[in-house]
């Protein structure tokens, strides 16, 4: 036996598509596959071992800014190439994981959280966001992750928050900058309540102005250079109102509890089951299964631990096999999981260029679409056919494209899929087919 | 007519000639200006649509719809000996016949039975008995036998094929364009997902969008074209440069897919014709390209099997056994067909459907390692293809 339905359904549409003898591993019993990951969620994968810290970075780019350096010259032969290593790693940490349910998790909730290398600095901080600020909270409270992620440097610098003066903070009152909503207004539209989550342009302002302050430590002049900093002397001070609540005065306090208040909102608990759902059951998830995660993040007062649980025990998601097109993050991965191929990491990171998602690089705060209609594109397509050619190219004729049908798309396989696959005129034909067949592509 | 012993006396008469003219010191060395190409043909050629025994009395029975007209007629077969000729597409090969460069090879296989295009192409280029019998290539071990071996190996195509990897370095050399399928195993993908509503219209789409821009960039010869038969010629021409230069290598790779003819291959005109047509094409650029080199030059044409003798249902033939081969360059003594032909009728044909192989196909591959590359005649068996000291080179291919 080489795997079950359900086993299909754990192996790709939770984890990242099965690798050699998994499908068939994972058939004993697939929802305790699943579970037994979340136990091992806060081990970092070997392959991001010893990589740089988002606060030695920062604060790097710091002292060069300061000295005057020629900037773009250090950055580009520097964090360009941190980027490529971060990338290159993480994409390998994905291709040999037996744990792939946690980093299926860590992808989803990077994109939740989205930092994309929009100006220099972000290359060289943005894998270490991932780690530093998704990675410790994935089994843990939603409200943590909601805070590390908006207190990290990254996402300071991403949404402009660094640089967001109170206008009647000590250093406003001085200066002619002032308030900066962009990281504000994400925080409620994207990370919390949702764009239809009932809050107002003046809740956005109010919010912008709690968390005045919240920047960077420089170097020289504060302690631990290059990490979060509250700075007094930004904050706009005096009480604020969000969502019709009143917060008094406190300083970095204030933003954090408003934010605490947010994570615990029924809104977003609407927004991120809406999110799981459409991540993990279909495009357009059903409003049952939706309706009943909202239920349990509220309930469980945003445990992710117990969402997720509650998530792998719908019984929706394991209803249909296909549901969902494989973003090309996904195709790569699962594509070399399945080939046991991994090339080499710049390749990697060009192939996922090349098919339309390089590493953090989404289009927008919003982060990837997380529907077909984006993905599926005639020129996208095509390029998903090339991508599968080379990969045929490389490793055809080296492996059985009949059993690695078995053991990959075997439980759902048409049987035009697998009788074409047997009967291509070599191997790197058949695996082709294998690759290419939709099967493979949806998940 | 010609018996089975006058064949092999003529076999043998070649083989007494050539060792005793070959001068020993060559024998572990490259020779400097010998050239060898090996052109694969993946999918399973048609040995009696490309090389038909018109002088079989049974063939026109045995082939049936797929029988090509007889010499002298329109469209009909190129004769080469009275009793063998070509296919009308393969004027180019009938030519070379005549100046006598080309040996034409009929009824041989490799030592392999069954019909698994992945296993028999895995025999074709391991060159041990067996599907997974080793992880390298009998060319690239041959190559590493001989002093100037390493670094002389080149695979033209998207990827160094199996025949070619193992320990001595080779090169490769591809286009700089995306690979895309050839034609008809895109076909079988767009088979695939006619069936999903977001996929399979959009895949159309794409296609349709890429041929008229690569008409534009191409001046109407489409890119995607490159990996499909006409775009052979592309590999065979850039081998042939690459080949014909001074310190360039010495054993060119070639692939060509597009044979397993299931369905509608026609005779004198149809898919296999435009098959025919293209590999005729190569030849002729890679001939040209070669200049000077090309007496200097063996190649070799090579399919995984044959197919069957009778076509099947849907105007096509199904995977076979025995098939056709072909030897041909300035290097090569031509102008002969090289088989014992083992007949058309039923009880001649192997398992009642398939040519029975008379010829091993290894022993004109060792011949062709031994009389011009100068391999040393104990390394054809170990380490080139191992367990095969019952096949001995043929003698006489190549000019002395």
């Amino acid at each position: 036996m080489t795997g079950s339905h359900d086993a299909f359904v754990a192996a790709n549409r939770f984890g990242l598509g099965p690798q050699a003898g998994e499908l068939a591993h994972v058939s004993a019993d697939p929802r305790a596959w699943l579970e037994s990951q979340l136990d091992h969620s806060a081990a970092l994968p070997k392959a991001l071992k010893g990589l740089p810290s988002s606060s030695s970075q920062v604060a790097k780019f710091q002292r060069a800014r300061r000295q005057k350096k020629d900037l773009k010259a250090m950055i580009r032969a520097e964090f360009i190439k941190t980027y490529m290593t971060e990338a290159g790693q993480r994409s390998l940490a994905a291709i040999h994981t037996t744990t792939p349910f946690v980093e299926r998790l860590v992808a989803f909730w990077s994109n939740h959280f989205t930092v994309s290398v929009r100006r220099p600095i972000l290359f060289g901080i943005v894998g270490a966001f991932e780690r530093e600020a998704i990675r410790p909270h994935l089994t843990g409270q939603f409200s943590d992750m909601l805070l590390a992620a908006a207190q990290h440097p990254a996402m300071l610098l991403y949404l402009d928050n660094a640089q967001s003066l109170g206008p009647k903070s000590r250093a406003g009152r001085r200066s002619n900058r002032g308030l900066n909503e962009n990281l504000a207004r994400e925080l409620l539209e994207l990370h919390t309540l949702g764009v239809d989550g009932g809050y107002t342009q003046a809740d956005v302002r109010n919010l912008a102005m709690m968390i005045t302050g919240w920047g960077l430590a420089r170097p020289g002049k504060d302690a631990n250079p290059g990490s979060f900093l509250f700075r007094k002397s930004t904050h706009e001070p005096g009480d604020k109102t969000l969502l019709g609540r009143r917060y008094s005065e406190a300083g970095l306090a204030e933003g954090e509890a408003a934010l605490r208040d947010l994570a615990r909102h029924p809104a977003t608990s609407r927004h991120l089951a809406l999110k799981l759902g459409r991540h993990f059951i279909a495009d357009d998830p059903p409003a049952s299964a939706v309706a009943h995660l909202a239920r349990v993040f509220r309930e469980s007062e945003g445990n992710l631990a117990v969402v997720t649980r509650a998530l792998i025990q719908l019984s929706e998601p394991w209803e249909q096999p296909l549901p969902k097109l494989k973003t090309p993050q996904d195709l790569v991965v699962s594509t070399l999981r399945a080939t046991g191929f991994a090339g080499n990491t710049k390749r990697l990171v060009k192939a996922l260029r090349l098919l339309g998602q390089p590493p953090w690089a989404a289009p927008s705060p919003a982060g990837w679409p997380d529907q077909a209609e984006y993905w599926s594109g005639p020129d996208a397509l095509l390029k998903r056919i090339e991508f599968a050619t080379l990969v045929a190219d490389r490793v055809g004729d080296r492996l059985d494209p009949r059993g690695l049908s078995a053991a990959t798309i075997g439980p759902v396989a048409d049987l035009d899929t697998l009788r074409a696959i047997e009967r291509a005129p070599s191997r790197a034909d058949g695996l082709t087919l294998l690759l290419t067949s939709p099967e493979f592509q949806r998940r | 007519m010609f018996s089975r012993r006058r064949l092999l006396q003529g076999v043998a008469g070649g083989i007494s000639a050539a060792a005793m003219l070959q001068p020993t010191l060559s024998l572990a060395r490259l020779e400097g200006e010998r050239r060898l190409a090996i052109i694969i043909l993946r999918g399973g050629l048609d040995g009696l649509a490309a090389l038909p025994p018109h002088g079989d009395p049974r063939y026109r029975r045995a082939r049936g719809e797929l029988a090509l007209d007889a010499p002298g007629r329109e469209g009909g077969i190129l004769d080469l000996d009275g009793f063998f000729g070509l296919h009308p597409n393969l004027a180019p090969l009938h030519s070379l016949y005549r100046q006598r460069e080309l040996l034409a090879i009929h009824a041989t296989a490799m030592p392999y039975r069954a019909r698994s295009h992945f296993d028999a192409q895995d025999v074709l280029e391991n060159g041990t008995n067996r599907p997974g019998g080793a992880r390298d290539g009998w060319l690239n071990r041959a190559l590493g036998t001989l002093e100037r071996g390493n670094g002389t190996g080149l695979a033209l195509g998207r990827s160094v094929p199996l025949i070619l990897r193992g320990r001595a370095r080779v090169a490769s050399w591809s286009p700089n364009v995306l690979p895309m399928p050839e034609p008809t195993l895109m076909a079988q993908i767009e088979e695939r997902w006619r069936h999903d509503p977001l996929l399979g219209p959009n895949l159309r789409e794409g296609l349709r969008m890429r041929a008229l821009d690569q008409k534009e960039m191409a001046g109407g010869r489409g890119l995607r074209g490159l990996y499909g038969p006409r775009g052979f010629a592309t590999f065979a021409e850039k081998a042939g440069q690459m080949l014909s230069e001074d310190e360039g290598p010495r054993v060119a790779v070639m692939e060509m897919g597009g044979w397993d003819t299931h369905a509608n291959q026609g005779r004198e005109a149809g898919r296999l014709a435009k098959q025919f047509t293209a590999l005729s094409d190569g030849v002729s650029k890679l001939n040209a390209a070669l200049g000077p080199a090309w007496r200097n030059t063996v190649i070799i044409v090579v399919s995984e099997f044959g197919r069957t003798i009778s076509g099947n249902g849907t105007g096509g033939t199904d995977h076979g056994v025995a098939g056709a081969a072909f030897l041909f360059g300035g290097a090569v003594d031509g102008g002969r067909v090289l088989a014992d032909w083992p007949g058309l009728k039923r009880r001649q044909l192997y398992e009642g459907r398939d040519l029975r192989p008379t010829l091993d196909t290894r022993a004109i591959f060792k011949a062709v390692l031994r009389d011009h590359l100068g391999v040393d005649v104990a390394a054809l068996e170990k380490p080139v293809f191992p367990e095969s000291a019952a096949v001995e080179p043929l003698g006489g291919l190549i000019k002395v």
